[in-house]
């Protein structure tokens, strides 16, 4: 039921979550954050089965930050992206594959550039303008084909995510209430509220 | 629900006069909904290879790292480049290794490969998800979209066309192959492979 948005502008990427944890169907918590600082210009969005998911962002975490340690600068966002994507998929085969599908937004320092990459449990990457998932997708990203727009400074952005959360609140039965937006641009990362 | 149509895309090779050519779609969907537009299928192994794959997206991009890496190996080790016919068998075996837990994608192969006489001629082959070889002396195709493109080709393609010609052929193919498609199209990538050079044009299609 998890759902997520993220979607690049100019010079930033803005990834969103929702904060319910849920079981079925009780809401055990309100507050969650499902969103992960992998290194001080990227993030990743997790969804998927309650616990692969937090096993597995930790898992990534400490590797990318075990990276930073080893070479003494982080791994940029496309060989980030290109890594994750492989843990995915050899996941996939083994004897007990992680259900997390990821949505991974970041700022390469050196080419000034925002990335945003659609990850999801089978290990299939699509780098993308903007990106959902879960339920919100079937709505946020008709929504987005229309309203998205690359050069669109931070305060558009946040704009026309407030369109994708009002539309999934209006229209989606099970819609989530709260959601938790980090943005990433060149000064690293920050969370911003709606 | 079949996994070899989870993802959706299509890919095509056709042989000409002293060329080749590869194409595929851009779409990326999950079934029915469509996730991304620039999803290309076709890669380049040598300057003279390509190789298009469609099926499950995941094993489309951990095949073409596979066989980056394998193609880099044969290059070191051979200290050449790999001849499209002894690709077409790597290929054919990197799959066969996956025989009981296969990887869900549909080879596309086409090169050119040198002759004794120093000359070039035109080498395309398609496989299953298994590696069963088929080489054909016209076109190969693949894909959600493959038996609309085996109709149209049928009724285009002809021995011995110029690279230009191939070109409008193997785009008019696609293009009308996918728009029958629900889950291909959204644009199309093409590349003729010559001896001097390759050209690879973005088509337009419909967008839906």
């Amino acid at each position: 039921m998890d759902v997520s948005f993220a979607l690049t502008g100019k010079g930033y990427v803005l990834v969103a979550a929702d904060t319910t944890a849920a079981r079925s169907i009780v809401k055990m918590k309100g507050d969650e954050d499902k969103i992960k600082s992998l290194g001080p210009h990227l993030l990743m969005a997790y969804s998927g089965e309650p616990g692969d998911t937090v096993n597995f962002a930790e898992y990534i975490e400490r590797n990318i930050r075990l990276y930073q340690i080893r070479n003494l600068y982080p791994l940029r966002p496309p060989s980030a992206a290109s890594w994750i994507r492989r843990s995915l998929a050899d996941s996939l085969r083994s004897r007990s594959p992680y259900s997390v599908n990821l949505l991974l937004g970041g700022y390469d320092t050196s080419t000034y550039t925002p990335h945003l990459y659609w990850i999801d449990y089978l290990g299939t990457m699509a780098t993308v303008p903007f990106a959902a998932h879960g339920y919100g997708s079937y709505f946020a990203l008709s929504l987005l084909d229309r309203y998205h727009d690359p050069e669109a400074p931070l305060e558009e952005g946040l704009a026309t995510l407030k369109r994708c959360i009002d539309e999934v609140s209006k229209r989606l039965v099970v819609a989530p209430g709260k959601y938790k937006v980090k943005v990433v641009d060149k000064d690293g990362i920050r969370e911003v509220e709606l | 629900m079949s996994i070899m149509e989870y993802n959706g895309g299509s890919v095509i090779a056709m042989v000409g006069k002293n060329c080749v050519a590869v194409a595929s779609d851009l779409r990326l969907g999950n079934q029915a909904l469509t996730v991304a537009t620039n999803f290309e299928k076709v890669f380049p192994i040598t300057d003279r290879i390509y190789l298009g794959m469609s099926g499950l997206a995941t094993d489309v991009t951990t095949l073409r790292e596979t066989f980056r890496y394998r193609v880099n190996m044969y290059t070191i080790k051979e200290e050449r480049d790999i001849e499209p016919e002894a690709f077409a068998h790597l290929v054919s075996s990197t799959l066969y290794e996956r025989r009981f837990g296969p990887f869900f994608i549909e080879p596309v192969i086409a090169g050119l490969s040198k002759t004794s006489s120093g000359a070039f001629r035109p080498y395309i082959a398609g496989a299953d998800l298994i590696g069963c070889l088929n080489f054909a002396k016209d076109f190969v195709v693949a894909g959600t979209a493959s038996e609309k493109m085996f109709g149209v080709a049928e009724g285009l393609w002809e021995p011995d066309l110029e690279p230009e010609d191939l070109f409008e052929t193997i785009s008019q193919t696609l293009l009308n192959s996918v728009d029958r498609d629900a889950y291909s199209g959204w644009g199309a990538i093409v590349h003729v492979i010559t001896p001097e050079q390759v050209i690879t044009r973005t088509l337009k299609a419909r967008m839906d």
